[in-house]
């Protein structure tokens, strides 16, 4: 996978080896199967920890899925509104952004620009597909912020595009609802609190640095907000649901935390 | 009048250790295994170091996630647990009987016996001046670690502290450096317990009685 630069001085010379991942994922998809990360908090579960067994055992992992299920409620607590991320100049802008997906930057398969639809579903007044063109030609906002991922690394990025917001608002959505789920054209899906979804510095990207967003880093449209980890910011879009019910995502079946807010 | 007496009477029963401390010392070393073990498997996704990669035999956690959730579980073990160790250090009088004062001019004399193997250690109820300034520097330490910690969990929300720290990347430096200074007391620690077996004995049974008549001890009053 080719890394694009970035401001860390603490970045490794030659990244994460590849091989590993291309082994693993089946693993992963088979750990997914067997639903090993369901279950709930159980007195079982915590005497087995607490017999000091370290393995990744069923009734270990239930405990450890709730624990993370209650480290999702003290996020929504602790999540400031109205606080905004630090943001940055344009000098300080790495160009292109980090690449960050479950696979290398070589199998991204591009979007067609020209066929491609914004589907709406949910708790929605108006469900009418948006095409590229008409996000592209809504009203833009931009930020210069910093893109922390769940690894560790980081980069700062400039995105332009529609406030999420604002967006919701124009067609209608409901925003005391509880989730906006997002689909991907790679079989990515994700999902996002109200609250951030909400934040000013949340937005449905179009542009990186001025320019239309490559390929590579979800063109046509992606998200970006400034309070989540990067996993969380769903690129090449197909469809937005406005929901009630948890969807599930792509990396919380996996055992990552769902919030991941920052 | 009476108080007093039986205040006295307490303290010359009190253990060395008494089993609240008991309890919360297992507690912390659990949850320290568990945070510096998952800690590594999480910083092999990202190393600070291109030198330094933790094997996998030592890590806790399969996958990075596991290690995400045994790190953000056993954080709040340690926090709470060492909330709990605090408070009790301090309003039961532990920190100042056993810890203060740390002259300066004790630490180099003990450092000097030390090196001569003479460093007294028949009493384990008196801790040394080397002790003392562990014993409050890795407390020290863990607090930082534990405030670095927030600043990689919520380095937006709590953004005013991540400037602190000059930065997210300087905060990960931060909480390395925090690891690595615990990983070293850990192993000073538990090599000088092997080497004065009775102490081991004591954080598990509460050893013996402390003495509150002993003229050494900088306080022969009930310390409360």
């Amino acid at each position: 996978m080719s890394r694009s630069p970035s401001s860390s001085i603490f970045r490794p010379p030659n990244g994460v080896d590849h091989k590993i991942i291309e082994q693993t994922t089946p693993i992963i998809q088979k750990l997914d199967r067997r639903k090993l990360l369901r279950g709930s908090l159980s007195i079982g579960a915590l005497s087995m920890l607490t017999g000091c067994s370290v393995s990744d055992s069923d009734p270990v992992q239930a405990f450890l899925t709730a624990v993370s299920a209650f480290n999702d409620k003290v996020q929504e607590v602790i999540f400031r509104p109205g606080h905004l991320a630090p943001t940055y100049s344009e000098d300080q802008v790495v160009k292109p952004p980090r690449f960050n997906a479950f696979y290398n930057v070589e199998e991204v398969k591009p979007v067609d620009g020209k066929s491609w639809k914004l589907e709406l579903a949910g708790l929605v007044d108006n469900k009418t597909p948006w095409t590229a063109e008409q996000i592209y030609g809504l009203p833009e906002q931009e930020m210069i912020i910093r893109h922390i991922c769940v690894e560790g690394w980081d980069y700062i990025g400039q995105w332009s595009g529609v406030n999420l917001k604002q967006f919701l608002e124009r067609i209608g959505a409901d925003t005391k609802a509880k989730y906006i789920a997002f689909k991907c054209a790679d079989g990515y899906s994700e999902c996002l609190d109200m609250a951030t979804a909400l934040h000013p510095q949340t937005m449905l990207a179009t542009k990186y640095a001025k320019e239309p967003i490559a390929d590579p880093f979800g063109f046509p449209l992606r998200l970006r907000t400034a309070t989540k980890l990067g996993f969380k910011n769903a690129k090449w879009i197909t469809a937005l649901e406005v929901t009630n019910q948890f969807p599930g995502t792509y990396y919380s079946k996996q055992g990552f935390n769902w919030f991941s807010g920052i | 009048m009476t108080d007093v007496i039986a205040v006295k009477s307490t303290e010359r029963h009190r253990k060395l250790h008494p089993a609240a401390l008991r309890v919360m010392h297992w507690i912390n070393a659990f949850a320290m295994i568990i945070l510096i073990g998952s800690g590594w498997k999480i910083y092999n996704d990202e190393v600070l170091f291109g030198w330094l990669h933790f094997p996998e035999w030592m890590v806790i956690g399969v996958w990075a996630q596991h290690a995400l959730q045994w790190h953000f579980f056993a954080m709040w073990i340690l926090m709470i647990n060492g909330l709990c160790y605090l408070g009790y250090g301090i309003f039961t009088g532990r920190f100042r009987r056993k810890f203060f004062p740390i002259w300066p001019s004790a630490i180099i004399a003990d450092i000097r016996d030390a090196l001569h193997f003479r460093l007294a250690h028949d009493d384990i109820r008196h801790y040394n001046a080397v002790q003392k300034l562990l014993y409050t520097g890795i407390i020290a330490v863990i607090i930082v670690q534990v405030i670095s910690g927030w600043v990689l969990w919520k380095p937006i929300q709590l953004s005013e502290l991540t400037d602190l720290f000059y930065g997210f990347q300087n905060a990960r430096l931060v909480h390395f450096i925090g690891m690595a200074a615990i990983v070293g007391f850990l192993i000073v620690h538990v090599a000088l317990a092997l080497l004065v077996p009775k102490t081991i004995g004591a954080m598990l049974t509460g050893g013996p009685p402390e003495s509150v008549d002993d003229p050494t001890s900088p306080h022969a009053n009930p310390a409360r």
